[in-house]
C-alpha cells in the first residue's frame, strides 16, 4: 500500500537527499497536502527554487513544471512566468540565504508590486547546503562555521519586512505547527497578490549540531517551546519577544495584482481608452 | 491502520515522538538503508490522529482507513 500523497511526487527518486530529520521534507510533505486539499491540478502549478537545500523541496520532487534557477533569483524568474503566464500558479520555495540573503533586494520589490506569486520561504537560520555559514536571520550569539566566535549580528524579521513592503498575505510558521502551516498555505495558494510565508524550518545537521539541537526532535520541541501567537505578541515588550517566534498571520490586503494592473494599462492603451 | 513504507525512512523518529498515543516504538533492527525504522507496538493504540504522517519528512509513514471501521 502507498502513500496517497506519492502522486504528486517523482516516486523514482525518493527518498530526498535531505538529511534525516530535515525540515525540508516536512515542507514538502505539507506543500502536497494544502494541494491535495484545495485539489489543484498540479500540471497548473509552476514551481521556482534558487539554490541550496530549501530550494530542493519541489525541485526535483514535485511532479509539476520546475525551474530550478541561480542562487537569489527565483523571485526574478517567477516574475517572468507571471507576466508571461498569469493565469498560472507560481510558487517559489527557497531559504533565508537564498531569498533573504542575495536575493534579498528581489523579495522587497516583489512584494511592494504585489506581484502574484506565492512564496514559502523556508529559514532554518543558516546556509545548510554550503555547510553552515551565517545567513541573515542566523540569531545573534550563535556559533556558525563562519561566526567560530559568536554572530555579532542581529536577525532580520523577514516576514515583518515583507508585510511593511506591502504583500498582499503575511504569515509565519514553524515545521512544529504543521496542520496550521497547511491551513496557512492554502491561504497563501489562493490568494491573488504577492503571499508569503516564512517557514521557520529545521537543520539539525548543519546548524543544530553547532548550537545544541542535534536532530528534528529536539528542534521541534526547541520551536513549541518558544513560539507566541501575534496576538499574545502583541502584549509583550521588546526584551520579552528577545528569541520568541511570533507565529501566526502578519498581514492580508486586497491590493490589485502587479499583472492584472499591467494588462489593464496595455488594453487601455492598445484602445485608446487609457492616460 | 498504520503502514510504515520502510524504503524511504530515514530513522529520524519524529513520528515516535510525537504520537500521542504509545503505538510507536524504535526497531531493533535497521532497514535496508541502514537505519532504525519506527515499528508499530500496537495498532490498538493507534487514534488515525495523522500526527506521524503529517509531520514525517520522508512520506514513510501513513494511515489508511481499515475496512472494518470503514464498515462499522
Ligand atoms: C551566486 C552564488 N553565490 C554563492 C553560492 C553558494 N551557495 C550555494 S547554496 C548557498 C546558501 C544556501 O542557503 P539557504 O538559501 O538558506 O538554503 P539552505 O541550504 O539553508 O536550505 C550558497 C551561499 C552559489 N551557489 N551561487
Ligand atoms: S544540511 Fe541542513 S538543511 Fe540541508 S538537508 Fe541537511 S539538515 Fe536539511
Ligand atoms: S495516527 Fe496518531 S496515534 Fe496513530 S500512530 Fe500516528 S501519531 Fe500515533
Amino acid at each position: 500500500m502507498e502513500h496517497h500523497l506519492l502522486k504528486y511526487l517523482r516516486e523514482e527518486i525518493l527518498p530526498t537527499t535531505h538529511c534525516p530529520g530535515c525540515g525540508c521534507g516536512q515542507v514538502l510533505n505539507a506543500f502536497v497536502n494544502a494541494i491535495d486539499t484545495l485539489r489543484i491540478d498540479p500540471r497548473g502549478i509552476i514551481s521556482v527554487t534558487g539554490i541550496g537545500c530549501s530550494s530542493w523541496i519541489p525541485s526535483p520532487y514535485f511532479k509539476g513544471d520546475t525551474l530550478h534557477t541561480t542562487h537569489g533569483r527565483a523571485i526574478a524568474f517567477a516574475t517572468g512566468v507571471k507576466v508571461i503566464r498569469p493565469d498560472s500558479n507560481v510558487v517559489v520555495i527557497a531559504g533565508d540565504g537564498d531569498l533573504a540573503g542575495i536575493g534579498g533586494n528581489h523579495l522587497i520589490h516583489a512584494a511592494r508590486r504585489n506581484v502574484g506569486l506565492t512564496v514559502y520561504l523556508v529559514n532554518n537560520y543558516i546556509y545548510g547546503m554550503t555547510g553552515g555559514q551565517v545567513s541573515p536571520t542566523t540569531p545573534f550569539g550563535v556559533v556558525t562555521s563562519t561566526t567560530p566566535y559568536t554572530n555579532a549580528e542581529y536577525p532580520l524579521k523577514i516576514a515583518e519586512l515583507v508585510a511593511a513592503a506591502g504583500a498582499n498575505y503575511v504569515a509565519r510558521w514553524t515545521t512544529y505547527h504543521i496542520r496550521k502551516l497547511i491551513a496557512s498555505m492554502e491561504e497563501a495558494l489562493q490568494t491573488k497578490g504577492f503571499a508569503f510565508i516564512e517557514i521557520v524550518s529545521q537543520c539539525p545537521v548543519a546548524y543544530g549540531r553547532r548550537v545544541g539541537l542535534r536532530d528534528g526532535v529536539a528542534f521541534m520541541e526547541y520551536f513549541k517551546e518558544n513560539s507566541v501567537s501575534v496576538r499574545k505578541s502583541k502584549t509583550m515588550s521588546e526584551e520579552e519577544l528577545e528569541g520568541k517566534i511570533v507565529v501566526g498571520r502578519l498581514a492580508r490586503r486586497e491590493r490589485v495584482e502587479f499583472t492584472e494592473s499591467l494588462r489593464k494599462i496595455i488594453e487601455e492603451q492598445r484602445t485608446g481608452t487609457g492616460a | 491502520m498504520i503502514i510504515i513504507d520502510e524504503r524511504y525512512c530515514k530513522g529520524c523518529s519524529i513520528c515516535i515522538h510525537f504520537c500521542p498515543g504509545k503505538a510507536l516504538e524504535v526497531s531493533k533492527e535497521v532497514n535496508s538503508r541502514g537505519f532504525y525504522a519506527p515499528k508499530v507496538v500496537d495498532q490498538a493504540e493507534c487514534t488515525s490522529c495523522k500526527q506521524c504522517e503529517l509531520y514525517c519528512p520522508d512520506f514513510a509513514i501513513f494511515i489508511v482507513e481499515d475496512a472494518e471501521s470503514a464498515d462499522g
